[in-house]
């Protein structure tokens, strides 16, 4: 089996840096707007919460909110990557030898996630977390929070950090320390590195169970400070993994149709795509469990969540509720059914660029009612945000899939991914 | 009426798929083959079709979706209205884990149903064992013989070239 080293042109890289000018234009635009009072797609709310006596959210609230929803979100792919390695290790699975370098260079954007992710809490902590205010926490203060208080032994800004930077720690260390197993199995051989990888997949695997289920109640579910879900952990997971394996397999098939990864066929492609299609139901499934609970049981401090977002907040949020479950689980659930959509490139290309847009969505369903209320909308900052982030994750990416070839030239089970049929 | 079977007998998985591929190419129609295990790829080459049984399961499952909503709708909401939890009749989301669980229940009793008529399987059948040795460590080609045949020199060369240890001949009781 012979290396394939992935050659990314310069005017491929020059589109990437583009996409994040674009980005940073529109965000501008957009922050100048804002500035000036004709902000996109919030006019008449404006007015309204300003006649109501509300100060309306300002544009560096909106700036940091979007900041924080895709870093997270990108954080949330790139720890899929390395997850989804670690899972096949421990699994002893075969077939997926021949894409594992794609997950594996997901994980490259880690440490920008992790510098963004400090910077955005340091700077905007206030703008996105509510508990972060100081006064909560002051009886003598009239707005005092009996209820946020009870938490500080958890939510606390020291103690917030501390969890952040460890975890970033930990999910780094793990990523290089497999990383360096695989890279090094390339140049030397033999099945000693295998079975080193198998017992750090397992370590990790424990670490991530424990660190992407506070991650969430860390970064997204403390954004509503009063409610809580215990599904949370989970819901954030699924859609972490589902966007995780969709940008891994639309990855592969955008090398495959420029020429690389020689070796995949539609058997691989099959598989991942059950991979999609099963995890989009476990999306749905988790979902589902959230919401049925809290909509049966009816009790005014959980069911507020989903009033939010279901004609509150002016009725902002109404059909984001609706479009998330049409493009995250009706679209690849009833297009990915038959056996044929799954190998062919095309719908997989189709339905795996509806998820990772419908799971942003799902982010921003999560992130935008609790912070930026009936001010939220989707515009240039939005737009211009997300264009960004995307712009330096693709840089990242795509600089780590250089830096090993794409076919671990020896791997044990190289031979078994070639021949792999189903 | 009894039917007369020339059997090839392989022990190689891949001699055996190479030879499907020689004999079907030389236009020899091939009955079936047994083997004592599932082999990887012998659909392919025998051009045996894909099984249209997902179909049947996609319709079992519609079926079992639109009974279930059908059912909860028209005994919740029109038959017997009851208010529950302080809901509407027609609660949709409370109908959900109910629906989910018929769908996944027709879909698969209507495949398994449709598997078990389609392919004949009842407590009364009679199975023809060509040769035993299929169960335990041979695979079996069985070609048939057409009426009037009686020259089966040219078949037993083609087999035999084609890494067949042995060649049989049967005559089954239909």
């Amino acid at each position: 089996m012979t290396e394939e080293r992935l050659i990314i042109s310069r005017k491929t890289n020059n589109k990437f840096f583009l996409m994040i000018a674009v980005g940073v234009v529109l965000l501008i635009a957009g922050i100048i707007f804002m500035a000036s009072g004709v902000g996109a797609g919030h006019g008449e709310g404006h007015g309204e919460a300003a006649a109501a006596g509300h100060e309306a959210a300002s544009w560096s609230k909106r700036l940091f909110v979007n900041l924080w929803l895709n870093n997270v979100y990108f954080t949330g792919i790139a720890i899929i990557g390395i997850f989804f390695v670690a899972v096949q290790y421990v699994a002893y699975a075969g077939w997926s030898v021949l894409i594992k370098r794609i997950p594996e260079a997901l994980s490259y954007y880690l440490p920008v996630g992790a510098v963004v992710m400090l910077l955005v809490f340091l700077f905007g902590g206030h703008d996105i977390f509510h508990w972060t205010h100081e006064y909560l926490y002051d009886v003598n203060d009239p707005r005092y929070d009996p209820i946020i208080a009870g938490k500080s032994g958890y939510l606390n800004t020291p103690f917030f950090l501390i969890r952040m930077v460890v975890f970033f720690a930990l999910w780094i260390l793990f990523f290089n320390w497999l990383r360096r197993n695989s890279i090094n199995e390339d140049i030397h051989g033999g099945t000693s590195y295998y079975h080193k990888s198998i017992r750090i997949s397992a370590m990790f695997l424990v670490v991530f169970g424990v660190s992407s289920s506070v991650a969430a109640w860390d970064w997204v579910l403390s954004i509503d400070t009063h409610w809580f879900s215990t599904m949370f952990g989970w819901y954030v997971f699924a859609s972490w993994f589902v966007s995780g394996l969709a940008a891994t397999t639309l990855t592969v098939i955008i090398l495959k149709q420029n020429g690389y990864l020689k070796h995949v066929n539609a058997n691989h492609l099959h598989d991942l795509g059950k991979f999609v299609f099963a995890f989009s139901i476990f999306w749905t499934y988790v979902w589902f469990s959230q919401f049925m609970l809290i909509w049966y049981a009816n009790i005014p401090e959980e069911s507020i969540y989903f009033l939010e977002r279901l004609g509150g907040n002016e009725g902002k949020y109404t059909w984001i509720f609706f479009f998330n479950l049409v493009i995250n689980f009706a679209f690849p659930f009833l297009v990915l059914m038959t056996r044929d959509a799954k190998r062919q490139m095309i719908m997989l290309k189709i339905v795996t660029i509806a998820i990772l847009i419908g799971h942003w969505f799902d982010f921003y369903l999560m992130m935008m009612p609790g912070t930026m209320r009936a001010d939220a909308g989707i515009g240039f900052i939005e737009i211009g945000t997300a264009l960004i982030f995307l712009g330096v994750f693709l840089v990242t990416f795509t600089k780590g899939l250089t830096k090993a070839s794409l076919v671990p030239v020896n791997h044990p089970f190289l031979e078994e991914s070639v021949h792999h049929h189903v | 009426m009894n039917k007369k079977f020339v059997l090839g007998i392989y022990d190689d998985e891949d001699v055996l798929l190479t030879a499907i591929e020689n004999i079907r190419a030389a236009g020899t129609k091939i009955y079936d083959v047994f083997s004592p295990y599932p082999v990887h790829g012998i659909d392919d080459v025998l051009g045996i079709k894909r099984s249209r049984l997902p179909i049947v399961a996609f319709f079992c499952g519609l079926f079992g979706t639109s009974f279930a909503l059908w059912m909860q709708i028209w005994m919740l909401g029109f038959d017997w209205p009851m208010i529950i939890g302080g809901k509407p009749h027609i609660a949709i989301p409370s109908f959900i884990p109910v629906t989910f669980e018929l769908t996944v229940l027709c879909a698969a009793f209507g495949m398994v149903i449709t598997f078990f008529i389609v392919s004949k399987l009842r407590p009364s059948l009679r199975v023809n064992v060509f040769d035993k040795r299929s169960t335990d460590d041979k695979f079996v080609m069985a070609i048939e013989i057409k009426e009037g045949v009686t020259d089966l020199s040219a078949l037993n060369n083609l087999l035999r070239t084609n890494g067949a240890i042995e060649v049989n001949e049967k005559e089954v009781v239909k």
